[in-house]
């Protein structure tokens, strides 16, 4: 870990302002995912800037009955709301899903959105790695890649984002709201919030140096079931292989709306409009989950140790909709 | 002196009622919930400075030049030490360890330098900044490609890498039934979870060493024969150790580095590994590839048993992996024919992790006799009855004791065995497919010379010392149940001195032998100390010691009496004899699991598993039980989702963390249980007791493994079986119902 | 007497006094730690990294330390207040051996700087016991023989404590079966809420069944 700076400014404004001022500078929340790579020196900022106590830390109704989320709210403190738990059983799945109740005690909902890929290559550096050293190449193809992407990588990165709670946020159409350094507000729809790798896997989402994220909106809670369904090699305590949230509304028989986001399986939280226009309307059974399936995995590919990856995908996504067809 | 040539005769242990055998609670437990046990890395000294290793990057050539400039300018250094400045050590010898010895890289990990700052984030920082130049080299990282390139190993403890009996290839041509499968273990890490740490201080010419050591006798050695200093300048501590599996058994790179580096800078040095240090820079059990030949006559009478087994090892090491060592043990044949093969490949060392040998090498032969079980369509346990020896197939010598039946017996009842299906894919939970399987438990029961030295004071305590360690095994607990059990003491009246090179040399806590050995040389000082209490009160040999008393006929005397103002103490020692080689000596057991097998998503768990072992007299029901259990959960990690990941491009380990070398969690484990039948050895050891700490892994894994084919029919015959393979089983299917095989099997 | 922490060096009387006053001073309740000098006090690195103080409240006492911003609350437990119950395993959160309570619940320590924590109250797993009366848990942890080598098991019995509380106040686990209605205390919620602990010697089983006994005693 290299030498740093620190310090905890009083406003959101004083923060902002402290990143986007000091060269290596950079944001800590819960720090279970950023001091986790200094030690490693995967990160090396020079100054670190304390949000922790700013007051970002509510969970609040909004006016059109949506939920907003204060960047700071920890993950347990989230899934243990009584409104998520009651209107966003998927979000509190996929939280409850990752990591350990330490950690998620910790872990902020900003800083999970922003969380770094759990790919080996990238945590060694003694390792060419795009992501981390851009233009060095990507260890991870024609290596051990059995925990990586089958979709939306390129041929310079194949990390998956390792995020449960942002999976659940994707299929909710969550918007993200940050604040740039000069002090003005800016909300990115979640799903316009990740970049894909292609040549520049190294750029990761939208912010800007020295944006910050204030807090996440949900819109009304969605009509339907709500899953979130996890597959790992252990029973706990490991990230997805492949992960899916669904929301999906049935009605006599038919499927009046689908959402599916994809964890495990892409660069960041992975959502197929044409899957769920195969759903919309058709009824539940195996044909319509098939072609869903189908749709979600157009353009997969595996890399060798990942091709598992395609067929596992496409068995949880049909026994998850089996069984939110089924409940109601 | 306790020598094994002749069996124990009937001793004080024997009286019912004693404390040997009661589950006591762990007389070091209070000091472990409280935090206060110190390990290795928490005494404190005056102005500690910190040390960090640096590690290579190639796993084969050398090192050209290491630029340490920068890091001489970095805040807070004290010392860099690398090859071009280590002072003399002996030369590499199995007594020794030298680190930073020249300039070559023989495998990537490798400790190449140590750098010495006032605190540890200033070290850590400033190893980030040693920049080195090597001369690479190509290297071998795959054992499987490098398996044509395999050398006959040497000789170990005088077993041959190699046995034969009879004309196993005849008998496989000429069986009616035969299974011929090749199995696959990948590398593991022990993963205890304290990692290897060590402080050095210099007191003079002293060097006192606290280091996360199992055998602090022999570590003190390792490190003077190392540092060319007199053994009885080393002192090596290790009151309390964070778990060990064989990682521990010798002196790794933070001993002799922090030795050496806090005699250079006049300081006390502390060093510990990070936990992705601890994956290549210390040892690690190999990979395996297990070939497996079995025939059987149609009554399941095995004719013929051929295990051959090829594991690597870092250049120049020579130790290999026994996998087939039980094979000689196990299972009556008239043709048996064991092989060890060794492939030296630039990887990080191989060494022993709990039960080297057994824990794989049963992962391979009772998976084996399972798929004999289902060509003949003989329950597993009838297969096994039906081939248990009168004698050790291989040596023809008698077992001491041999309980292997009766442990399938009695898991079979406890475990509602007879409910499985012999028919695979039939048991539904939901999506879960159910199966049951098991497995034989064998693992080999030695002991080693051993001293100790029993002191009672005045004050009425006894003071019991030795250089054995307390790894977790309970050596705390059960060595003052002997003692006090001896001398008729209550357990308080007893202070335990152990995991100090300085006290009576032992083996200390590995490979099964501690409570034999140890226990053994406090028994022997126990009973001279008895004898000299005796001869002091003027009682007679009959004199028994019972509730802080001697007892004679009419004549009673309480022990303070007899020992007056002056403390009396006695020595110890034992030794294994003859009794290992008149008699083979194994401890058995059976493991019973059930698992279910998701039809979705090819997620396998476990939802219940049982051990009944025999081992001999059980010291501490509650401890033993422990161990078995830990064993156990081993064993289920084996099979389910413990691997090292090798890139064969480079030869590093890919997944050197916890977070992506899965060992079992908490959820990974329902209920479990573990069960020892009565049982007295009398050719093992003084306490006629047998080692336990490994009995537990052996078998366990197969167990679950053939639960999985059980449940799905499907047989993975590469470790661990993850989701990935059930699904590409299932992908050549059109039913999830029907059967697979995977990995590489010929079957007539 | 069992208990062996005793120093490795036996104090000369000077080293004793200032023990002793260096305790006084720094006014920690309890018994003292094994400890071959006095705490060397809370001195920063002699040189190098930006150095900061913090106000740590641990088990009740207040320690003020100056602090090398990259000292994590583990380090600063460990190396600078001289309590080592809390350990570390993998120092990347993915074992849970550094768990301690802060402000009341269970975190890694190992993954959070010392700095961050000005003003915050720590409880380590030297603050459990009242004196010589140990907390439910420990207790419970002997009787069932929750652990053997015992590296873990400040780290279990912390995160046990952390998780009881958690369950009291309602929150659902991943076991939890409807989300809306109060989670019960089954073997299998202990076991998902747990499993931030690893325990290589796999105590497992005896550890649910010393949080099932302590349970009952706490609730």
């Amino acid at each position: 870990m290299k030498p740093f700076t620190y310090e905890r400014p009083e406003s959101a404004a004083d923060a902002v302002r402290a990143v986007a001022t000091k060269p290596g500078a950079k944001f800590i929340a819960g720090g279970t995912n950023l001091l986790d790579l200094m030690k490693l020196e995967v990160e090396t900022p020079t100054h670190l800037v304390d949000v922790n106590r700013l007051p970002l830390g509510e969970v609040a109704d909004t006016s059109d009955g949506g939920l907003r989320i204060g960047a700071l709210v920890r993950n347990s403190d989230l899934a243990a709301h009584p409104r998520v738990r009651r209107d966003y059983g998927v979000l509190s799945r996929a939280l409850l899903a990752g990591a350990s109740g330490q950690l998620r005690n910790k872990a902020t909902t900003a800083g999970n959105l922003l969380q770094r890929t759990r790919c080996y290559y990238f945590y060694d550096v003694t390792k060419p790695c795009n992501k981390r050293d851009p233009g060095s190449g990507c260890s991870a193809i024609g290596g051990f890649n059995r925990i990586h992407a089958i979709l939306g990588g390129s041929d310079d990165c194949i990390a998956t984002h390792p995020s449960d709670m942002a999976v659940a946020m994707r299929a909710l159409d969550a918007r993200v709201e940050t604040i740039r350094p000069d002090g003005s507000a800016e909300t990115v729809p979640l799903a316009e919030f990740y970049r894909l790798p292609g040549s520049t896997p190294s750029e990761e989402n939208a912010l800007r140096p020295g944006q910050m994220i204030v807090a996440v909106t949900l819109p009304p809670p969605p009509a339907g079931v709500q899953i979130y369904r996890k597959v790992r090699d252990r029973a706990s305590y490991a990230f997805a292989l492949v992960s899916v949230a669904a929301i999906v509304q049935t009605v006599g028989g038919r499927m009046r709306s689908a959402r599916l986001a994809f964890g495990g399986v892409a660069p960041q939280p992975w959502r197929v409009p044409a899957a769920e226009a195969v759903l919309d309307g058709a009824p539940a059974g195996t044909p319509a989950f098939g072609a869903a399936a189908d749709a979600a995995l157009q353009g997969g590919r595996g890399c060798g140790h990942n091709d598992f990856k395609l067929p596992l995908l496409k068995r949880t996504l049909t026994a998850v909709l089996a069984t939110a067809t089924r409940t109601t | 002196m306790i020598d094994m040539d002749r069996p124990m005769g009937r001793t004080p242990l024997d009286r019912p009622g004693g404390l040997v055998g009661q589950g006591l609670d762990r007389i070091d437990g209070k000091l472990k919930v409280t935090g206060r046990a110190p390990y290795a890395y928490e005494y404190r000294f005056d102005r500690p400075a910190y040390g960090f290793l640096v590690l290579s990057t190639i796993a084969r050539g050398r090192i050209q030049d290491i630029d340490t400039a920068s890091v001489e300018q970095a805040a807070g250094v004290i010392l860099i030490l690398t090859h071009r400045n280590m002072p003399k050590q002996a030369p590499n010898s199995p007594r020794t360890a030298p680190q930073l010895v020249d300039d070559r890289i023989a495998f990537r990990g490798q400790p190449i330098a140590l750098v010495v700052a006032d605190s540890f984030e200033n070290a850590r920082a400033a190893s980030y900044l040693v920049k080195v130049r090597y001369v690479a080299e190509m290297g071998a990282h795959d054992l499987a490609a490098a398996q044509g390139s395999a050398i006959i190993p040497p000789p170990r403890n005088g077993s041959s890498p190699d046995t034969s009996k009879g004309d196993v290839d005849a008998a496989l041509a000429a069986a009616p039934v035969k299974i011929e499968a090749t199995y696959r273990t990948p590398a593991q890490t022990h993963a205890m979870m304290e990692p290897h740490a060590t402080i050095a201080v210099w007191n003079g010419e002293r060097l006192v060493l606290c280091n996360a050591n199992q055998n602090v006798s022999r570590g003190a050695a390792t490190v003077a024969a190392t540092l060319q200093i007199p053994r009885e300048n080393v002192r090596v501590i290790s009151r309390y150790v964070g778990g060990g599996f064989g990682a521990k058994l010798a002196v790794q790179a933070d001993a002799i580095l922090a030795a050496v580096a806090a005699r250079m800078i006049r300081r006390p040095i502390k060093l510990a590994l990070t936990r992705p240090q601890v994956f290549p820079a210390t040892t690690h059990r190999s990979d395996t590839i297990q070939r497996l030949r079995l025939a059987a006559d149609r009554d399941g009478t095995l004719l013929a048993v051929a295990h051959e087994s090829w594991s690597d090892n870092a250049p120049g090491e020579n130790s290999y992996e026994g996998a087939a060592q039980a094979t000689r043990n196990i299972y009556a044949t008239p043709n048996l024919l064991t092989a060890h093969r060794l492939v030296h490949l630039d990887l990080p060392v191989s060494a022993a992790m709990r039960a080297p040998g057994e824990a794989v090498g049963l992962l391979a032969l009772e998976c084996a006799m399972d798929e004999l079980a289902v060509a003949l369509e003989i329950d597993p346990i009838e297969l096994r009855i039906r081939n248990e020896p009168r004698v050790d197939p291989q040596r023809g010598t008698p077992f001491s004791t041999r309980m292997l039946v009766p442990c399938m017996r009695k898991g079979a009842e406890l475990f509602g065995w007879s409910r499985r299906s012999t028919r695979t894919g039939q048991v539904r939970d939901g999506e879960w497919l159910v199966g049951m399987g098991m497995a034989a438990a064998i693992r080999g029961n030695p002991m080693l010379p051993a001293a100790a030295k029993v002191a009672l004071g005045p004050d009425g305590m006894l003071v019991v010392s030795s250089s054995m360690t307390d790894i977790g095994t309970g050596s705390y607990t059960i060595l003052a149940q002997i003692a006090a059990d001896l001398l008729g003491l209550p357990i308080h009246r007893v202070a335990m001195r152990l995991g100090d090179s300085d006290l009576p040399p032992t083996p200390g806590s590995g490979g099964s032998f501690g409570a034999n050995s140890a226990g053994s040389a406090v028994y022997d000082a126990c009973m001279n100390l008895r004898g000299k209490l005796i001869a002091k009160a003027g009682f007679d040999a009959g004199t028994r010691f019972i509730a802080g008393r001697l007892e004679s006929g009419g004549r009673s005397a309480t022990i303070e009496e007899v020992v007056g103002s002056a403390t009396i103490s006695a020595d110890g020692a034992a030794d294994p004899g003859q009794s290992r080689k008149t008699f083979t000596q194994e401890s058995f057991g059976a493991h019973f699991a059930e698992v279910g097998v998701n039809e979705v998503t090819g997620e396998i768990r476990l939802r219940r598993m049982l051990g009944v072992f025999a081992a001999g007299r059980i010291l501490n029901g509650k401890t033993a039980r422990s161990q078995a259990i830990g064993g156990m959960v081993f064993g289920v990690g084996a099979a389910l989702m413990e691997a090292i990941v090798t890139d064969v491009r480079d030869g590093s380990f890919v997944n050197d963390n916890l977070a992506e070398y899965h060992v079992a969690v908490h959820a990974d484990i329902p209920a479990i249980d573990a069960v020892f039948l009565p049982e007295l050895d009398p050719h093992s050891s003084a306490m006629k007791s047998k080692g336990i700490g490994e009995l537990g892994i052996c078998g366990a894994g197969a167990s679950v493994a053939n639960a999985v084919y059980n449940a799905t029919g499907i047989r993975i015959r590469d470790y661990p079986l993850t989701l990935d393979k059930i699904l590409d089983a299932w992908s050549r299917e059109t039913m999830p119902e029907q059967r697979s095989e995977v990995g590489s099997v010929g079957r007539t | 007497m069992t208990s062996d922490d005793r120093p490795l060096f036996p104090l000369t009387r000077r080293q004793a006094l200032e023990a002793g006053a260096a305790l006084a001073i720094l006014g920690r309740a309890g018994p003292a730690m094994a400890r071959d000098v006095p705490v060397a006090g809370t001195a920063p690195p002699e040189s190098g990294a930006p150095a900061m103080t913090v106000r740590l409240t641990v088990n009740g006492v207040a320690e003020d330390l100056t602090l090398d911003t990259r000292t994590t609350l583990l380090d600063a437990l460990r190396e600078h207040i001289g309590l080592t119950g809390s350990k570390k395993g993998c120092d990347h959160g993915q074992c849970g051996a550094c768990t301690v309570l802060l402000n009341g619940r269970r975190i890694n320590s190992c993954l959070t700087l010392a700095v961050m924590h000005d003003g915050d109250s720590i409880t380590t797993i030297e603050g459990l016991a009242k004196g010589d009366a140990l907390h439910p848990m420990q207790a419970a942890f002997i009787h069932r023989d929750g652990f053997q080598c015992g590296y873990c098991t400040p780290g279990q019995i912390c995160s046990a404590v952390g998780m009881l509380a958690e369950q009291a106040a309602g929150w659902p686990s991943l076991v939890t079966e409807n989300l809306t209605t109060r989670p019960g205390l089954t073997d299998v919620e202990i076991r998902e809420r747990m499993s931030g602990n690893i325990c290589r010697c796999s105590a497992y089983p005896n550890i649910v069944a010393a949080i099932r006994d302590a349970s009952r005693e706490t609730l």
